[in-house]
C-alpha cells in the first residue's frame, strides 16, 4: 500500500550528513534561516542553545514530516498538500518544544525569547522537510539529514556569534558600520569561505 | 473524482488540525509552569511604558524582579510613589517612602553663552559635537539642539532661552536625557534639592568670562558665604554637596554670576546685602565692645 523509499547504505547516509554540515549548509550556502542568523548571534551561549535548539526541532520535523509524506498525504494522493501539511506539522511541534523548554529548561527558554515561536517561520526547518521528500530520503536518510542540517545550522551561527563577539568588544570599526552592517559583511565573508568545501566530493 | 480529492485534502488537515490540537493541549497540561500569579498583579500596576528607566527590560522584567525581590517595590521611576503603593498592596509589604528625583541641566549659558562658529547643520546635539565640539565657545555647555527633547518620551524637557530646561513635574526621572546629553551636564537629583550650580565650565575665571556672561569664574563667595560646607570650588567650578545643602539659598545671593539657581531678584540681593552689612556692623560692635571690656577688666586688674 505505501510507496516507500529505497532505503540507503550507510556511505549514502554519512556523505548525506556531511554534504548536509558543510557543502550544502543552510545558512552559508542556502541562505535559508537568516533571520534568527541574525537575531541569535549576538552572544555565543544564546547562539548554541539556539542551534540546539533548531537540531531538536529539524530532527523531530524531519521524522515527523516524512511520516506525514508517506503514510497520510502520498496514498491519498494529496501530495501536492506537503507545504501546508509540513508548515501545520512543525509549528506544532515547536509549540510543543516551547512548552517542553519553559519546563525543562526555563534560563533557555527565557535566553531565546521570541525566537524560539520564530522557528515555526524559520524556513530552514521547512527546507529541511521538503528536501528530505524531493530526494526521496529513507527514513533513517531524512532522520540524519534533519540532524545534520540543524548541526550546519549550529555551526554556522556559532562561528558567528563569536566572530561577532569579537567583533563588539575589540574592533575599532567606523561608527557608520556600526552593528548591523558590519555583522551582514562577517556573514558575507563567512560564507565565501564556505563556498570553499563546494569542491568536497565525498566518495 | 475531483470533488472527492478536495474533501480528502479538506479532511486530512482537518483531523491533523485536530490531532495536533488535542497533542498540544495534552502538552499544555502535562509541561504547565507555575507562574507567581502576583507578577501579573504587579505588571498591572506599572504604567506600561517599557521606557527601561528602571534598568530592567521593560515593565515585564521589572515585575518579575519585584515580585523575586530582585528590585524594591518602589523600583518604578515613572509610576513614582502612586505606583509603588499600589504594588506593596499586592504583595502586603510597606514602602519605604523614597524622594523623587528627577534631571536637571547643569547649565544656564543659552543666550548668555557666545557662539564660536555659526552651525547649520543636523540639528542634533551628538552630531553637532562631532563638528569642533559644537558651535558654542564654551566647550562644556548646553548647545540647545536639543537631542534632550528629542530623548524625552514624557514632553518633560524643552529648550527655553537656548538651554534645554527640565519641567520637574512631568519629569519622571526615566534617565533618557541623562544618557543622550553629549556634554553630560543633565543628572538626576532629589527633587527636594533646589540650589543647585547651573555650570560645569573648569576653565579658569578670565577665561570663562570671555565665553559667557553667565558662568562659574570659581570666585568662591559661595565657599564663603556657606555656613554649612556644603559648596566648593572644584577644579575652577562651585560644586555643591546635596547631602550638607539645607536649601538656605545664601549663595545665590552672593554670586557675582548669577549662575546658581534659584536665582535671586535685585531686590532679594539688595536686601541680602543690607542684612549682610547690618551683621558686619553687629560684629564690629560686639568685637569692639569685647575689646573694650577686655581694656576696662585689665585696668581694673591693674
Amino acid at each position: 500500500m505505501f510507496n516507500l523509499p529505497a532505503s540507503m547504505g550507510l556511505t549514502d547516509i554519512l556523505s548525506l550528513a556531511i554534504a548536509a554540515i558543510l557543502v550544502n549548509n543552510y545558512i552559508l550556502v542556502q541562505f535559508l534561516g537568516c533571520c534568527s542568523f541574525f537575531g541569535v548571534s549576538k552572544k555565543t551561549d544564546t547562539a548554541l542553545g539556539m542551534g540546539m535548539a533548531v537540531i531538536f526541532v529539524m530532527a523531530i520535523a524531519s521524522a515527523a514530516s516524512w511520516a506525514v509524506q508517506y503514510f497520510i498525504l502520498e496514498p491519498l494522493g494529496l501530495g501536492y498538500m506537503q507545504t501546508i501539511a509540513f508548515i501545520l506539522v512543525i509549528a506544532t511541534l515547536v509549540q510543543f518544544v516551547e512548552m517542553f523548554m519553559k519546563k525543562a529548561m526555563p534560563s533557555l527558554y527565557s535566553a531565546l525569547g521570541i525566537f524560539l515561536p520564530l522557528i515555526t517561520t524559520n524556513c530552514a526547518v521547512l527546507g529541511a522537510a521538503k528536501t528530505n521528500i524531493s530526494n526521496s530520503y529513507s527514513f533513517i536518510g531524512s532522520l540524519v539529514y534533519g540532524v545534520a542540517a540543524g548541526v550546519g545550522y549550529t555551526l554556522a551561527i556559532v562561528l558567528f556569534a563569536s566572530i561577532r563577539e569579537r567583533l563588539d568588544a575589540t574592533s575599532k570599526c567606523p561608527k557608520c558600520f556600526e552593528g548591523f552592517p558590519i555583522s551582514l559583511v562577517a556573514a558575507a565573508l563567512l560564507a565565501m569561505s564556505f563556498m570553499g568545501f563546494s569542491g568536497l566530493s565525498i566518495w | 473524482m475531483d470533488m472527492q480529492n478536495v474533501i480528502y485534502a479538506v479532511a486530512v488537515l482537518f483531523i491533523m488540525g485536530i490531532v495536533f490540537a488535542i497533542l498540544l493541549g495534552v502538552a499544555a497540561k502535562v509541561f504547565a509552569v507555575e507562574v507567581d500569579e502576583r507578577v501579573p498583579l504587579v505588571r498591572e500596576c506599572l504604567p506600561g511604558a517599557n521606557c527601561g528607566g528602571c534598568g530592567f527590560p521593560g515593565c515585564d522584567g521589572l515585575a518579575a524582579a519585584i515580585v523575586e525581590g530582585r528590585a524594591p517595590v518602589n523600583g518604578c521611576p515613572v509610576g513614582g510613589a502612586a505606583a509603588a503603593e499600589k504594588i506593596a498592596k499586592v504583595l502586603g509589604v510597606e514602602v519605604a517612602a523614597g524622594d523623587r528625583q528627577v534631571a536637571h541641566v547643569y547649565c544656564n549659558g543659552g543666550c548668555n553663552a557666545k557662539d564660536k562658529a555659526n552651525y547649520e547643520g543636523l540639528q542634533d546635539c551628538n552630531a553637532a559635537m562631532r563638528v569642533a565640539s559644537g558651535p558654542k565657545a564654551c566647550s562644556f555647555g548646553c548647545m540647545g539642539l536639543g537631542s534632550c527633547v528629542k530623548a524625552c518620551a514624557f514632553d518633560a524637557i524643552h529648550i527655553v532661552d537656548g538651554v534645554a530646561k527640565v519641567d520637574t513635574d512631568k519629569c519622571v526621572a526615566c534617565g533618557k536625557c541623562v544618557s543622550t546629553c553629549p556634554k553630560k551636564i543633565i543628572n538626576l537629583v532629589s527633587e527636594v534639592k533646589k540650589v543647585h550650580v547651573n555650570c560645569v565650565n573648569k576653565d579658569k575665571g578670565p577665561e570663562v568670562m570671555k565665553v559667557c556672561s553667565n558662568g562659574c569664574i570659581g570666585c568662591k563667595m559661595c565657599e564663603k558665604t556657606c555656613k554649612f560646607d556644603a559648596i566648593h570650588v572644584v577644579d575652577g567650578v562651585a560644586k555643591i554637596d546635596y547631602d550638607k545643602c539645607k536649601n538656605c539659598k545664601m549663595c545665590t545671593k552672593v554670586c557675582p554670576k548669577g549662575c546658581i539657581e534659584p536665582v535671586p531678584t535685585e531686590e532679594e540681593k539688595a536686601k541680602f546685602k543690607e542684612m549682610q552689612a547690618k551683621q558686619a556692623a553687629a560684629a564690629k560692635a560686639k568685637a569692639e565692645a569685647a575689646k573694650q571690656a577686655a581694656e576696662a577688666k585689665a585696668a581694673e586688674d591693674k
